[in-house]
């Protein structure tokens, strides 16, 4: 369970977060959208640590993150963020293997390198594990990401944006790595996201914000409403049922 | 790997072979001595400019800038002409040799920390903003120098002069007794810290999702490239490009991101360079020309060409 509490954030004087309190469920799949500058990102970040807390409390099951070393939680989250920039030349495989690293320090061990070649095998790598993820091209890129933060292997996978610069073929792909996680290896999968048909389509909670402020958090079904989603949105957004799927038509 | 590491280190052992034994006449009790220490000195400049310019390079997440393009350097001359300036050249020739470099590094460590601790971490992917910032750091030092030397007498000037034009022939040898150990706990500090800087490589927020201390690691990196540069500077006057020669060659030869053969790499690379340069232009070139101004030459032509290259992809 990810438990935040009365979190207040304000970046120079102008509010970003104002008092949002929320519970996310252990396992499945919880999605955070909302209209640009409504704070999933702020949000994101603090959840991740990435951004210090100035008032309010977040914990991941009994850990404060205030609290809890870096190093304790990074066995219990791992995070993705969008386009992560890397200078070195790594492989693949390395990269990968950079997911272990909460759990050994550097010095890896036959384990280790069981549940990296077990992560390649999952993502689909093995072919190109030895590859410079320089070379690779954005999709790929993105894949390995996810699969290092697999390798890492933790109770909470946080996801900011992951389906940028990703085409419709890689979008899918990996949201159903994501559903194959969070339903087969009990994972509790958070991820911020940008087109509500995604999370309308592979999420088991949305949590809307809006101005800062919690707008909406429910079951994905309830939520694609016309109602709710026009409020959120600031203009009509028309829902329909397509075999047995709510789409909302909000490009046209 | 292993035969890059073998090659290496035959060129090492055949370059310090070179500068103890080329044209070496007279009694050897004397030479291995005098010719030690100056060895022992390039060997520790060579060191601390490898280490320095990795970690620097590593916690700055980029492979063009090295701390003396940033202005590291820079900032210890204006260290020390401020320190004539405030002293006078009587006070400042007075201070043991020790207290004065403990004084020096101290301050050097605590302005650079300040200065750089505060713009790392934030801008710093953006490699035209920190180039920028470099300079113009690098001009303001230089112009407070500039400026703090015109005010300063003559007489004082001459002794500032001194202190600040050594070079690799004539290494600053009182100095050797300190810098030896002081580079020496900076690297076992940075070799035992290895994988860290593997993971600090990726970035900030790779870091911190890793489980690092992302400041408290940053800090103590600077710290250490800091201390590094002060005492290389210390001993041999600041070079610019000298750094960024050797890390390029050693990300080229090893192609690997694991900071332990990098270090090795560049440590090695760098001692080659530096002894080996320096004998060429002792002993076959005798003293025809300087060592310090192609080595600047050559780092100056890679920094043009990865900012070239940088800049078309």
């Amino acid at each position: 369970m990810i438990g935040i509490e009365n979190v207040t954030f304000h970046h120079g004087k102008s509010p970003i977060l104002k008092d949002v309190s929320l519970t996310i469920k252990k396992g499945g799949i919880t999605a955070l959208i909302g209209p640009n500058g409504a704070g999933k990102s702020t949000l994101f970040a603090l959840m991740s640590r990435l951004l210090p807390l100035q008032s309010g409390k977040i914990s991941f099951d009994a850990m404060d993150i205030r609290q809890t070393a870096s190093r304790e939680l990074a066995k219990k989250l791992a995070i993705l963020r969008q386009d992560t920039h890397v200078a070195s030349r790594i492989t693949v495989q390395d990269m990968v293997g950079f997911g272990r690293f909460p759990h050994h320090q550097g010095r890896a061990t036959r384990v280790d390198h069981d549940k990296v070649s077990a992560a390649l095998e999952v993502f689909d790598l093995t072919a190109i594990a030895e590859r410079f993820i320089d070379e690779l091209s954005g999709g790929q890129r993105q894949r390995v990401l996810v699969a290092m933060a697999y390798a890492q292997d933790t109770e909470y996978l946080l996801l900011d944006e992951p389906l940028n610069n990703l085409d419709m073929h890689f979008a899918r792909n990996l949201m159903h790595q994501l559903r194959d996680l969070a339903d087969n290896h009990g994972k509790t999968v958070v991820v911020v996201l940008h087109e509500i048909n995604y999370a309308a389509a592979h999420a088991d909670t949305i949590i809307a914000l809006k101005n800062g402020k919690v707008a909406s958090h429910s079951k994905t079904d309830e939520f694609m409403t016309e109602e709710t989603l026009s409020r959120i949105y600031d203009m009509r957004v028309k829902v329909r049922t397509v075999d047995g799927l709510k789409v909302a038509l909000h490009h046209v | 790997m292993v035969r890059t590491f073998c090659i290496l280190g035959l060129c090492t052992v055949l370059s310090i072979t070179a500068f103890m034994v080329l044209g070496a006449r007279g009694n050897w009790d004397f030479i291995l001595v005098f010719r030690g220490t100056k060895l022992l000195a390039l060997v520790i400049v060579a060191t601390a400019i490898a280490v320095a310019t990795i970690l620097f390079q590593t916690l700055t997440s980029n492979r063009i800038l090295t701390p003396s393009i940033m202005g590291f350097d820079a900032l210890y001359v204006l260290f020390q002409t401020a320190l004539i300036f405030t002293l006078g050249g009587f006070g400042f020739s007075s201070l043991a040799p020790e207290l004065k470099f403990a004084l020096e590094l101290c301050l050097l460590s605590a302005a650079s920390l300040m200065l750089f601790g505060s713009l790392i971490g934030q801008g710093m992917h953006d490699l035209f903003r920190m180039l920028l910032v470099g300079v113009v750091f690098g001009v303001l030092f230089q112009s407070l120098t500039v400026l703090l030397q015109r005010m300063i007498d003559p007489n004082e000037f001459s002794v500032l002069q001194g202190s600040l034009f050594a070079s690799f022939n004539k290494v600053d040898t009182t100095l050797i007794a300190l810098a030896t150990p002081l580079v020496l706990a900076c690297c076992a500090l940075a070799w035992h810290k290895r994988n860290v800087w593997d993971v600090m490589a990726l970035g900030r927020e790779q870091a911190i999702s890793l489980g690092l201390n992302y400041k408290r690691e940053l800090l103590i990196g600077l710290a250490l490239v800091t201390a590094l540069i002060a005492t290389s500077t210390a001993l041999v006057g600041p070079v610019a490009f000298f750094g960024l020669l050797v890390s390029a060659i050693s990300y080229e030869v090893t192609k690997t991101h694991h900071h332990g053969p990098i270090f090795l790499s560049s440590i090695l690379i760098s001692i080659i360079v530096l002894v080996g340069g320096q004998a060429i232009f002792e002993r076959a070139l005798g003293l025809g020309a300087t060592l310090s101004i192609v080595v600047e030459f050559l780092g100056g032509l890679v920094f043009l060409f990865l900012i070239l290259r940088r800049v078309r992809v």
